[in-house]
């Protein structure tokens, strides 16, 4: 972790070419240090955070006039930074018969500042929890008494959380469990508290500001997707290639228990949908043997999506794990228990996170947790079986080396796709979609479930909502259209594909869909639209190669004179 | 370990928190006398020269040294020697 003065000093730097994003911060206690931070923390991580800093203690009094700064500042984000320390205060105030209502009346205040704030802006609301303050007045106690501080405080934390599930915009910075990890000590400094009123110590503040950075870069689909792992000393204790599988530490043998654990962990990701990829130095035999038969092995063949054993260097066999996944270096984390291999990676293939695993296993696990390298914006059920999907890719490459010809070797997949328009089952995914995709992306508009939702209850939009099946399995839910009923023509707001389907012909397919609609509508002209960004290179042609013509910066297709084209997809009922 | 001696390392504390070079200290320097050195960068200040010499300043004190040397001695009582 940064230190307070290192990210203070990133302030003099170059933030040109950094993405930007507005935060608006609101706090009750002094936050200027707190704000220095969270923009220093933004230059390690490529963010330009403008940041609008609200003065002193102003919580309410700026968001509930919404004639005020906050809203003319037209923030991404806002965020509210609340402290125990206040909130014990207020609770002390109110007499004994009203303490027992104290969680559900901040609850209620949370929730019409977000209601507020949404009513009149566009953005995001991130509220820090409460760090932990045992007020000791009742001792363990309090446990059993429902109006005491301690009560009440974990039940706006806890209570927060069903907020947040609720209100698709909100977002939790969960102080609490950083707290935990730093230690009440290093949490607060009560002597610049006293003379300042600033909450945080210096030490934490960074933790503070990572967090908020995490949450942000995730919600802007800057995450990880893929964990790259080395076997020997990583996945297990000893060398099996010299040890032999019987001998390899696992589960009740030496220290296998800081290996199984280790793997349980990743096997949790795995169910989230992050990939596991492994990249060993070994003969590939020997390397499968323990994920095929050794009974203490938490992760088994199925879990991984693509495994690389061989004696070639790693940097070489990450750019083939990469090829095969097709998602962005910057996505995937390499872990390796090895010092020279970490830095052969870091040096020669740049943008993939290498954390400095510590030297006892026993650690590997707390060390990778406290990095938070994993954070999301969203969760959809399809991400569990993404390697299983994966896999099927990996089935299909061999396939296509059988055909020598590409219609041939499309016709024999047998695809169908099916089209819905957006509904609350498929919302998540939509949502899901337009947050992390970043290659097939023509306009990279990021959308919540709640922009989804109205969306779909609106009439301006006609939308689609496009999944995929062949031969070797169901791709789900790969693609996303939005078109926006203009006065003249028909708008193509969002058109994204998954990267997982290109070279399908799926765009063609989609294409002959949005005429169809077009044409349903009474529409003569359909436009599209290409906004670059560093990532979607991938779909600078798309429009000329779907037969558009360009005017002013903007592609148009005559309705009535399009043909149908040709593709290998057929239609199949709407998707679940 | 003399006051003078204090000077010259708070000297290149002040050099590295305040990020310029142009900074020489003397016992009688206060905050007016140094653009950078603020409410905010005084906590900054604090906290760094309480990690260095491994000390605590007493919440009292933080505000209350008139100048670097008062607050010099402060650092001597507490570190020592």
């Amino acid at each position: 972790m940064f230190d307070f003065n290192h990210l203070k000093k990133n302030l003099k730097k170059d933030f040109s070419g950094h993405k930007k994003a507005r935060l608006a911060v609101l706090g009750d206690s002094a936050t200027q240090l707190l704000v220095q931070a969270i923009r220093g923390y933004g230059y390690e991580v490529e963010m330009d955070f403008e940041i609008f800093e609200a003065d002193y203690d102003q919580i309410e009094m700026q968001i509930f006039d919404t004639s005020s700064e906050v809203y003319s500042f037209k923030p991404d984000y806002v965020v509210i930074f609340q402290s125990t320390q206040k909130l014990m205060k207020s609770f002390y105030k109110l007499p004994a018969a009203e303490r027992a209502g104290f969680a559900d009346a901040h609850l209620d205040k949370v929730r019409s500042m977000y209601d507020t704030i949404a009513s009149k802006l566009k953005c995001r609301v991130i509220y820090f929890n409460f760090a932990m303050i045992d007020d000791a007045v009742f001792g363990n106690f309090a446990n059993k008494v429902g109006f005491s501080f301690t009560y009440q405080l974990r039940k706006i934390n806890f209570e927060l959380m069903n907020l947040a599930q609720r209100l698709k915009n909100l977002f939790i910075n969960d102080i609490e469990s950083l707290a935990c990890r730093y230690g009440t000590d290093t949490v607060n400094d009560m002597s610049i508290y006293v003379n300042t009123d600033i909450v945080f110590s210096l030490d934490f503040m960074p933790a503070v500001a990572k967090n908020i950075a995490d949450i942000i870069l995730a919600i802007s689909g800057k995450l990880k997707k893929c964990a790259i792992l080395d076997l020997d000393n990583t996945l297990w204790g000893g060398i099996i290639g010299d040890d032999g599988m019987e001998n390899i530490q696992l589960g009740d043998l030496g220290i296998g228990k800081a290996f199984t654990e280790f793997q349980l962990w990743l096997k949790e990701l795995k169910k989230r949908g992050i990939l596991l990829a492994v990249c060993s130095k070994n003969t590939e035999e020997i390397a499968r043997e323990p994920f095929e038969k050794h009974p203490d092995m938490v992760l088994r063949m199925e879990d991984i999506s693509i495994f690389v054993a061989n004696w070639d260097n790693k940097a070489d066999n990450i750019r083939r794990i990469q090829a095969v996944l097709n998602i962005g270096f910057d996505s995937m984390v390499f872990i390796d228990d090895n010092p020279v291999e970490r830095e052969m990676v870091r040096t020669h293939v740049k943008d993939v996170t290498v954390p400095d695993l510590p030297e006892d296993p026993a650690e590997y696990v707390g060390f990778l947790r406290s990095l938070n390298l994993f954070e999301t914006a969203s969760y959809s059920e399809e991400d569990e079986t993404r390697t299983e999907q994966y896999q099927q890719e990996a089935k299909r490459k061999v396939a296509q080396e059988v055909f020598t010809n590409e219609d041939d070797f499309l016709r024999n997949l047998n695809m169908t796709a099916g089209v819905s328009p957006f509904n609350r089952f498929n919302t998540p995914r939509v949502s899901q979609l337009t947050q992390r995709s970043n290659q097939f992306n023509l306009r990279t508009v990021r959308y919540t479930e709640d922009d989804i939702a109205r969306i779909a209850s609106s009439g301006d939009y006609a939308h689609m909502a496009f999944s995929l099946k062949d031969r070797f399995g169901d791709y789900g839910l790969i693609s996303v259209i939005i078109l926006q009923k203009r006065e003249d023509a028909l708008f193509i707001d969002t058109w994204i594909m998954s990267c997982r389907v290109l070279k399908r012909g799926m765009e063609i397919f989609t294409l002959n869909e949005i005429v169809r609609t077009a044409r349903g509508l009474g529409f003569k002209r359909i436009i599209g639209e290409y906004l670059p960004t560093p990532k979607n290179g991938l779909v600078k042609n798309h429009y000329a190669d779907l037969g558009f013509t360009v005017t002013g910066g903007l592609w148009l297709l005559d309705v009535d004179s399009y043909a149908d084209r040709e593709n290998f997809i057929g239609p199949e009922g709407p998707a679940s | 370990m003399t006051v003078d001696d204090i000077i010259k390392e708070v000297n290149g504390i002040f050099i590295d928190v305040l990020d310029t070079d142009a900074i020489v200290l003397k016992y009688e320097t206060t905050a007016k006398d140094i653009e950078e050195w603020d409410s905010l960068t005084h906590v900054q200040l604090v906290v760094a020269i309480e990690k260095h010499f491994k000390i605590r300043f007493k919440s009292s004190e933080i505000q209350g040294y008139k100048n670097v040397g008062e607050m010099c001695e402060g650092i001597l009582k507490y570190a020592g020697k």
